[in-house]
C-alpha cells in the first residue's frame, strides 16, 4: 500500500522539485556570481561553480558605495522603523481591543480606510514636509514616515481581542496600572505574535525602496537598495561582480533569517490572509 | 448624594476612573499622531496640490488643468496599457500557477513537502530591488544564463530586456518568480482548513477528483481567492521597482508604468502639481478595481 502510495506520488513529487529548482536556481546563480571575477560574469557557458573573488568584489563595492556605511543604514533604519512600529501597534492594539470609548470605531475605520491609498499619493507632500523640517538625508526621514502601520495595528487589535479581560482584570485587581499590565500580562502572551509581526515589520522596512531613493539622495545616507538601484543603473558602470555581491550581501540575510524563523516569517506574512 | 458619600469614602477613585477614561486615549496617541501627520495630512496636502502648478512660493491655483493635460497625455496613456497588460498577463498565470502548487504541497502523495514549501517560498523574503538586479543579468540576451538554458534545450535566445514584447514578458516572469510561492503558502493554509468530511461526502456522492476540486475546493477557497486576486491587482497597478531596475521603463517606454510615470514628473521634473494628480488618478483606479473585484468575487456569498 504505502508503495502504491508513494509511486503514485512519484510524478507530482518530481514536478514540485522542478518548481522549487526554479524558484532557488537564481540564488544559487547569485551566490556563483558574487563570487566570480568580473570578466566571468558573462562567461558563455556560465560558470556553475563559486569562484574566489568574493573578497575582492566586496572591497570595490566598499570603494564605490561604501558598503559598511550603507549597510549600517539599512539596519538601523528597519531597526528603530521596526520598533517603534511595533510599540505603536500594541498600544493602539490593546486600546481598541480592551478599551471602549468614544470614537472608537470611527477611528479605527479611518485608520484602516487609509489601506486603500496607494502609497504613492504621500509622495510629493513627504518630500515637500521633509524638505521643510530640513530631514532628507536622515534616518527620520525614512523611519516617521513608517511607524504608523494600519494593518500592524488591525493584526494587534485581532490579536488582543482573543486575550481573556479576566487575566487582566487579576492583574489590575492587584494594584497593577495599565502599562504594568501591558509589561507583564500582556507582552508575555503576544510574543508569538509580536515576533511574527517583527518580522514582517522588519522585512519590509529592509526591501523597501521608493521612498528612500526619493528622500535619501547623499550617497551617505543611503539604503542598501538605493545604493544598488543606483550602482546599477549607472550606464558606465562595468562592477558586475560588486554588484552581484552588493546583491547577495542584499538578499542572503533575509535568506537565512528565514531559515532560521520559518514560522514567525510565513505567520508574518500570512498574517493578512488567514485571518479573511 | 450617595455617589458624593462614597466618593469621601474611597478618594482614590475618581480619579481611577478618570485615568481609566483617558486610558485608551493615551493608548492611541502615539498612533494617532504619526497617522495623522505622516498619513493623513500628506493624503489630503496631495489632493490638494493636484489642483496646483509651480512649486514653492510661486504655486499657482490650477484648477482642473493637471487632470485635463493628464487625459491628453500619450505618455500617461502609454503607462497606463503598459500597467494593465502586464496586469492582465501576470495576475492570473501566478494566481493559477500558485494554485497548482498549493494542491501540490498539500497532496499527501507527495514526499517531502515541508522542503518544497519553504524552497518555492524563499524568493517572496527576497527584496525587489535585489530580484530586479539578479534578473538583470539573469535575462542578459547574449551572455545571460536564462539563454543558455533555453539554448540548451533547442530554443534561440531571446532578447528579453531589448524588445518591447519581451521587455514585458521579462517583468512578468521576475514577479511571477517572485510572488508565486507567497501566494501558494496562503491557498495552502486555506486547503488546510477545509473540513475532510466535505470531500468524504463529495466521495459518497461520487464526484471524482475534478469534480471535487470544484465543487468543495474552489468555494471553499473563495475568500481567499478573492483575497489574492484583490491584493495582487492592487500591487501590479502600482507597480515601480521591478521595471525601475530591470529596464527604467524601455525599450521604448513599453515598461513605463504610472508609478513610474508619476515618480518621473515628480522626482526628475519636480511638477508637484502634475505628479499629484497622476497619484490620485491611480487611487481612483486603484478603489475602482478593488470595488468591481470584491463585488464579482463576493456576489455568491
Amino acid at each position: 500500500m504505502t508503495r502504491v502510495l508513494r509511486l503514485r506520488g512519484l510524478p507530482l513529487t518530481l514536478l514540485l522539485a522542478a518548481l522549487t529548482g526554479l524558484s532557488v536556481a537564481p540564488f544559487y546563480w547569485l551566490i556563483v556570481s558574487a563570487t566570480q571575477e568580473n570578466s566571468d560574469i558573462f562567461a558563455w557557458p556560465p560558470k556553475l561553480v563559486p569562484g574566489g573573488h568574493l573578497g575582492e568584489n566586496l572591497a570595490t563595492l566598499q570603494d564605490k558605495v561604501g558598503l559598511v556605511r550603507v549597510l549600517g543604514n539599512s539596519l538601523a533604519i528597519a531597526g528603530l522603523q521596526t520598533l517603534g512600529a511595533l510599540v505603536i501597534a500594541l498600544l493602539a492594539g490593546y486600546a481598541f481591543a480592551k478599551f471602549r470609548f468614544r470614537g472608537r470605531t470611527v477611528l479605527f475605520a479611518l485608520l484602516l480606510s487609509t489601506l486603500v491609498v496607494p502609497e504613492q499619493v504621500m509622495l510629493v507632500p513627504l518630500f515637500q514636509m521633509m524638505m521643510d523640517f530640513r530631514l532628507l538625508d536622515s534616518y527620520q526621514a525614512i523611519v516617521l514616515p513608517g511607524l504608523c502601520v494600519p494593518f500592524a495595528i488591525f493584526l494587534m487589535r485581532q490579536a488582543l481581542s482573543g486575550l481573556p479581560d479576566e487575566l487582566l482584570d487579576a492583574a489590575r485587581v492587584d494594584g497593577a496600572g495599565e502599562l504594568r499590565v501591558l509589561w507583564s500580562v500582556v507582552i508575555p502572551v503576544m510574543r508569538p505574535v509580536l515576533a511574527a509581526l517583527s518580522v514582517f515589520l522588519f522585512l519590509g522596512s529592509w526591501n523597501q525602496f521608493v521612498w528612500p531613493l526619493i528622500a535619501l539622495r547623499n550617497p551617505d545616507m543611503q539604503t542598501l537598495p538605493v545604493a544598488l538601484a543606483t550602482l546599477h543603473g549607472m550606464k558606465t558602470s562595468t562592477d558586475y561582480g560588486a554588484i552581484l555581491a552588493g546583491t547577495a550581501v542584499s538578499a542572503l540575510p533575509m535568506m537565512v533569517l528565514f531559515l532560521v524563523l520559518q514560522r514567525q516569517f510565513i505567520s508574518g506574512l500570512l498574517a493578512g490572509a488567514t485571518k479573511g | 448624594m450617595s455617589t458624593a458619600a462614597l466618593a469621601r469614602r474611597s478618594p482614590a477613585k475618581p480619579r481611577r476612573l478618570t485615568m481609566r477614561r483617558a486610558m485608551p486615549y493615551l493608548l492611541l496617541a502615539p498612533a494617532l499622531t504619526t497617522f495623522a501627520v505622516f498619513k493623513a495630512y500628506p493624503i489630503l496636502a496631495s489632493l490638494r496640490l493636484s489642483f496646483t502648478t509651480g512649486s514653492g512660493a510661486d504655486t499657482r491655483n490650477a484648477g482642473f488643468d493637471n487632470y485635463r493635460r493628464l487625459l491628453d497625455d500619450p505618455l500617461f496613456w502609454t503607462a497606463l496599457k503598459n500597467t494593465g497588460l502586464i496586469l492582465a498577463v501576470q495576475v492570473p498565470v501566478m494566481l493559477g500557477l500558485a494554485l497548482l502548487l498549493a494542491l501540490g504541497l498539500n497532496s499527501a502523495f507527495v514526499r517531502w513537502r515541508a522542503v518544497w514549501r519553504l524552497g518555492v517560498f524563499m524568493p517572496a523574503v527576497t527584496g525587489l530591488v535585489a530580484t530586479g538586479v539578479m534578473f538583470a543579468y539573469l535575462l542578459n540576451r547574449e551572455q545571460g544564463a536564462l539563454n543558455w538554458v533555453l539554448g540548451g534545450v533547442g530554443l534561440p535566445k531571446v532578447d528579453w530586456l531589448g524588445s518591447p514584447f519581451w521587455a514585458r514578458m521579462a517583468v512578468v516572469l521576475v514577479m511571477t518568480w517572485h510572488y508565486t510561492g507567497y501566494n501558494a503558502v496562503i491557498y495552502l493554509a486555506g486547503l488546510q482548513g477545509i473540513p475532510k468530511e466535505l470531500y468524504e461526502a463529495a466521495m459518497v456522492d461520487g464526484a471524482g477528483p475534478v469534480r471535487r476540486f470544484w465543487s468543495v475546493t474552489v468555494p471553499a477557497l473563495r475568500p481567499i481567492l478573492l483575497f489574492t486576486v484583490v491584493l495582487s491587482t492592487i500591487g501590479t497597478l502600482q507597480l515601480f521597482d521591478e521595471p525601475y531596475v530591470l529596464t527604467r521603463g524601455g525599450p521604448d517606454n513599453a515598461t513605463l508604468t504610472v508609478s513610474m510615470y508619476l515618480y518621473e514628473n515628480g522626482f526628475h521634473y519636480f511638477d508637484f502639481g502634475y505628479a499629484s494628480a497622476i497619484a490620485y488618478a491611480l487611487t481612483l483606479i486603484v478603489v475602482v478595481f478593488g470595488a468591481v473585484q470584491m463585488k464579482l468575487m463576493g456576489e455568491r456569498e
